[in-house]
C-alpha cells in the first residue's frame, strides 16, 4: 500500500495547531490538568498517551472489518485497556516515583477521550498505518498544549524546570517570589484558557460562533 | 456513622470529582451549556457512580487484591494488574444494563437520560471514582457512601457550571475568548472558590 507523503503531512502536522484534540476538539481535558504541576509528569503522561493512541489505533484499524458495529465500543475498550495496563506495569516497574506522582492519571488514559475519539473517527475508516500516525499526531497535539501548561506552571510556580532551578526562589536566598497560585490546579485552567485565546487570535477561523 | 458523614461531605465539597480531581471534564465541558441537560447528566453520574464503586470494590476483595482468591483455594494469586480492564469492563456492562432496565421499567427516565447514559461509559469520574477508591482501600459501606458523594458533587458542579454559562449568554465576551476559552477560565475561578472547602474539618 502506497503512502500518500502529503497525507501523511496532514495527519501529523494537523492535529498540533489546526485541529488541536485540546483547544478545539474539547478532548481529554482531565489529565491535561492534573498531571501538569510539574513537567516531568507532564512528559511521561505525553509520551504514555501518544504510545496507546498510536498502537490502538492502528490496531482497531488492523481488525476493524471484523468488529460487530454494535459491540465495537466495548472492543475498543477492551484493547485500549490492555495497552494502558502494559503502560502502566512498565512505569511501575522503571518509573516508579513518577507513576506514583501520577497515581490514578496513568489508569485513566482509559477513558481519556482522545485515544476512543480517534479510535472511533478515523481508526474505524482508515488502515492501521495511516491510523498509527494520526495517533502520533493527535498525541504530539496533546502534548504541545501539555508541556506548554507545564512549563509554565513549573518555572513560574516554583523557579525551576525539570527540577532544576532557573529562577533561585527567595526561600533560598536568590530573588524570585514563588506564585503558589499557579501551583494549586485552577491554576491549569485558567492557562489552558489563555493558551486557546491566543491560539484563536491567532487563527482567527476557529473562532466560535455567538450563540 | 459520623465517619460515613464527613466521608460524604469530603467527598461532595473537598475532593470534589471536577473541580478538584478534574475528573469528567470532557462531558463536564461540552454538555454543560443549558441547565436542563446538566441535571439529567447529572443524575445519571449519581445512579451509575452509586452502583459501579461498590461493584467494583467487591470484585477487587474477592477477585483481584493478592491473597483475594483464598476462598477458592487459591491464596497467592494475585490478579491486580488485571484491575483496570475489569473495572472498565464492569461500568460499561452496568451502563448497559442500566440503559435496558430504564428502556423496558421506565422509559419516561430512559427519555429524559436520552443519550447521556452510553456516554457515562466514557467518562472519566466513573473510572476515577473506582480507582481512587481502590486507591485510599475503602471498605464496602465506606466505597458505597464514596460512590454516592463523588457522583453528587459531580452533579452539584455540572449543574453550577450550566447556570453561569446560562447567564453568560448575555455578556460580552472577546472574540477568542468566546465559548470554550470563557468557560475554562469560568471553571477556574469554579475551582478556586471550591478550594475554600479544603480547610473544612470534620
Amino acid at each position: 500500500m502506497a503512502i500518500d507523503k502529503q497525507e501523511l503531512k496532514n495527519v501529523i502536522v494537523k492535529p498540533i495547531f489546526d485541529n488541536n484534540p485540546i483547544a478545539l476538539q474539547v478532548l481529554g481535558v482531565c489529565s491535561a490538568l492534573a498531571v501538569t504541576s510539574k513537567l516531568e509528569t507532564a512528559l511521561v503522561m505525553c509520551i504514555a498517551l501518544t504510545l496507546v493512541t498510536a498502537f490502538s489505533g492502528m490496531l482497531i484499524s488492523l481488525i476493524r472489518h471484523q468488529i460487530p458495529s454494535s459491540i465495537r465500543i466495548i472492543v475498543q475498550m477492551t484493547i485500549i485497556a490492555s495497552l494502558v495496563i502494559v503502560v502502566d506495569q512498565l512505569l511501575k516497574a522503571y518509573a516508579f516515583e513518577t507513576a506514583k506522582q501520577m497515581s490514578v492519571f496513568v489508569g485513566l488514559i482509559i477513558t481519556n477521550c482522545i485515544v476512543m475519539g480517534r479510535a472511533e473517527a478515523y481508526a474505524m475508516k482508515n488502515g492501521p498505518v495511516m491510523s498509527f500516525f494520526d495517533g502520533i499526531g493527535n498525541g504530539l497535539g496533546y502534548s504541545a498544549i501539555l508541556i506548554c501548561v507545564a512549563v509554565t506552571r513549573e518555572l513560574l510556580g516554583s523557579g525551576s524546570i525539570l527540577g532544576f532551578t532557573i529562577l533561585t526562589p527567595i526561600k533560598d536566598g536568590g530573588w524570585y517570589q514563588t506564585n503558589g497560585l499557579l501551583l494549586l490546579p485552577p491554576s491549569a485552567f485558567f492557562i489552558i484558557g489563555l493558551l486557546i485565546w491566543a491560539l484563536r487570535t491567532w487563527k482567527p477561523e476557529q473562532v466560535e460562533e455567538k450563540s | 456513622m459520623e465517619h460515613y458523614i464527613s466521608l460524604f461531605i469530603r467527598s461532595v465539597f473537598i475532593e470534589n470529582m471536577a473541580l478538584s480531581a478534574f475528573l469528567g471534564m470532557c462531558t463536564f465541558l461540552a454538555v454543560s451549556k443549558k441547565v436542563q441537560t446538566a441535571i439529567g447528566l447529572g443524575v445519571a453520574v449519581v445512579v451509575v457512580q452509586a452502583i459501579t464503586v461498590p461493584v467494583n470494590n467487591l470484585l477487587s476483595t474477592y477477585l483481584l487484591n493478592e491473597g483475594a482468591l483464598t476462598w477458592a483455594g487459591m491464596p497467592d494469586t494475585d490478579l491486580s494488574f488485571l484491575g483496570l480492564i475489569i473495572y472498565i469492563g464492569v461500568i460499561a456492562a452496568i451502563v448497559q444494563i442500566l440503559e435496558m432496565i430504564l428502556d423496558k421499567f421506565f422509559p419516561a427516565l430512559y427519555q429524559a437520560l436520552g443519550i447521556f447514559l452510553p456516554l457515562i461509559t466514557v467518562n472519566c469520574a466513573i473510572l476515577g471514582g473506582s480507582l481512587f477508591m481502590i486507591q485510599r482501600e475503602y471498605d464496602f459501606a465506606e466505597s458505597m457512601v464514596y460512590g454516592i458523594g463523588s457522583g453528587f458533587g459531580w452533579a452539584l458542579a455540572i449543574v453550577a457550571l450550566a447556570g453561569i454559562r446560562e447567564k453568560m449568554k448575555y455578556s460580552d465576551v472577546p472574540e477568542g475568548l468566546r465559548g470554550l476559552g470563557i468557560t475554562f477560565i469560568t471553571v477556574g475561578l469554579m475551582a478556586l472558590a471550591f478550594m475554600s472547602f479544603s480547610g473544612v474539618q470534620l
